[in-house]
């Protein structure tokens, strides 16, 4: 075997053995003010992974999944989703990959106006609009019994609970199949069982709509309980980087402190 | 002070004129004895620091100026949301119920208060001068050309435009307008485009409505003290309004109507963080816009004045 053969076989098993990247960030960096809130920030998300950022508020979480979503812009560095880079989009472009990218926002952000049917129904309107009643319908139904709120189709977001509420908001998230699961603290502010829940219901959400996912969070139980691999950010740059058993050996104080251990 | 002005290089003295200027500058003559002792090098950085400061000093030129470009620059964005296709058909009829139909009740109100009111106070300056059966005309002109459009343009920057302000200012707080946008779907053209377009036209509906209401309740002012026929007084009040009145009146009350949209849903779209902004958002739309519609009105009347 020639020596190219050799090379071009090794680079062939390398691609199969080594996982799809959904998610590529590079040099990221994000200023407001005088304040810089991302340094550099250099990360990966794998396909079919849960990776899940740590890191004390203020650290950049929020921030970082806003910029793979454009709703920020950041001052440098790339973004690539699914092989397409961010910066270099067109607008209709963007709204066609964002189509791709489930979001969950920290208050859940469900529309006050609308009744929970409504809420549901919006994103699905607005992202095929060949979809008939029925299917619409069957649809709504269908993401309802998932996150076990089939009762709640025609109540207003205000009469919901706190968990209810995320729940409903995973369920408009998840009723338009993303690709891409994008997470903001899905536990602050529940009770320890309604975050065990939604810890819960993101697993099935990966399990059944194969998603790859970006969980930010500073929950540890729920990291525990979704984590396959952690990326912990300090002060706008990642300070570590491996599974949940791997950050937990280590000897740094502040990652110790994180995990409770000082 | 003075020393601490020839510290600052040449170009940044443009920046002097700036309203609060002078209180930063005021800050700083303790430190003036300090600054004479630096190094080379400390003090360029001393000199930037400054610079910075005077850059960042929140004059009231400055922040005219941003606030006037930055709603400038939200217009225009509007008005090509307003044109691009798809246009939002049902949230514009919703709006247009929102902003018309739920506003009917106290414009009306206000109309037929201000036609009462009015009546009852000119009559007797008109009765001194003897021409008391002008008042149906006088009324009908005064309602017509001013007071029905700027009153209710008023009253509605104080519902309409709160309202925008609050609701988009609170949709913007809990992410909700983000998470419009992660549903592609363009907040610009779903919230803003709408709701402009639905104040636009309703507006002008309802300075009609007001006026008309107005004209009833000049008619019950007039009957007050004395008895007139509702056909007499209304035959008597259009005979001296025509058609060049009128349109004066709708084109001021179509740019009302663009204001207050366009004010309100800025002030909520450009929130800031916290349920305090929403408050904050409220007041200023209500403000702001309330400032621009009497602005509007002055340049509208000069204008009209000269063309027609």
């Amino acid at each position: 075997m020639s020596e190219t053969e050799l090379h071009t076989q090794q680079s062939s098993t390398q691609a199969l053995t080594e996982p799809e990247k959904i998610i590529e960030v590079k040099n990221l960096s994000i200023s407001f003010g005088a304040q810089h809130v991302l340094k550099n920030l250099n990360f990966h998300l794998n396909k079919g992974e849960n990776l899940v950022i740590l890191g004390k508020s203020g650290s950049g979480k929020s921030v970082t999944i806003k910029c793979i979503t454009d709703l920020l812009t950041p001052d440098s560095g790339t973004i690539e989703v699914l092989g397409e880079k961010i910066e270099d989009l067109e607008r209709e472009e963007l709204s066609e990959l964002r189509k791709k990218i489930g979001f969950l926002f920290q208050s859940g952000a469900l529309y006050d106006s609308m009744t929970v049917k409504d809420n549901l129904e919006f994103p699905l309107l607005r992202m095929n609009k060949k979809l008939k009643r029925d299917e619409i319908n069957e649809k709504v139904k269908k993401v309802l019994d998932s996150v076990g709120l089939a009762h709640a189709l025609n109540k207003m977001p205000a009469e919901l609970s706190g968990g209810m509420r995320k729940r409903i908001a995973l369920a408009r998230t998840i009723i338009v199949d993303p690709v891409i699961m994008l997470y903001d603290e899905p536990t602050t502010g529940l009770d320890p069982v309604t975050s065990r829940e939604i810890s819960v219901l993101i697993n099935e959400v990966q399990k059944n709509y194969e998603t790859s996912s970006i969980i930010i969070t500073h929950d540890m139980d729920c990291a525990r309980e979704i984590a396959d691999r952690v990326l912990m950010l300090k002060d706008g740059e990642v300070l570590a980087e491996g599974t949940l058993e791997e950050l937990e050996k280590n000897e740094d104080q502040w990652i110790k402190s994180f995990f409770g251990k000082n | 002070m003075e020393y601490i002005a020839r510290q600052i290089p040449f170009p940044t003295l443009y920046s002097l004129p700036f309203i609060g200027i002078a209180f930063e500058i005021e800050e700083y003559p303790p430190e003036t004895e300090n600054i004479v002792m630096l190094t080379k090098q400390e003090n360029a950085e001393k000199e930037s620091e400054l610079e910075e400061k005077v850059a960042d000093t929140p004059g009231a030129t400055r922040i005219f100026f941003s606030e006037a470009g930055a709603i400038a620059i939200f217009t225009g964005q509007t008005v090509r949301s307003i044109f691009s296709f798809p246009f939002e058909f049902r949230e514009f009829i919703k709006q247009c119920y929102m902003i018309g139909n739920r506003s009917f009740g106290l414009v009306g109100v206000t109309g037929a208060i201000m036609g009462i009111v009015l009546t009852i106070q000119s009559r007797p300056v008109l009765a001194d001068f003897g021409a008391e059966a002008m008042l149906p005309q006088m009324v009908a002109v005064s309602l017509v050309r001013e007071i029905g459009p700027v009153i209710t343009a008023l009253i509605c920057a104080g519902k309409v435009g709160s309202g925008m302000g609050a609701e988009l200012g609170s949709m913007k707080v809990t992410e909700q307008i983000e998470a419009m946008e992660v549903s592609a779907t363009m907040p610009m053209k779903y919230l803003v485009a709408t709701r402009v377009l639905a104040a636009t036209f309703m507006i002008p509906l309802l300075v009609i409505f007001a006026d008309t209401l107005g004209l009833l309740g000049s008619w019950l002012g007039v009957n007050i003290k004395g008895d007139v026929n509702i056909v007499l007084f209304f035959s008597h009040a259009f005979a001296s309004v025509d058609f060049m009145d009128l349109i004066p009146s709708l084109v001021k009350s179509f740019l009302f109507g663009a204001v207050i949209g366009i004010i309100g849903c800025y002030k909520g779209y450009t929130a800031g963080k916290g349920t305090e902004s929403v408050g904050i958002a409220a007041n200023s739309a209500v403000v702001l816009s309330s400032l621009l519609i009497i602005i509007t009105d002055l340049i509208a009347v000069q204008v009209t004045d000269i063309l027609l």
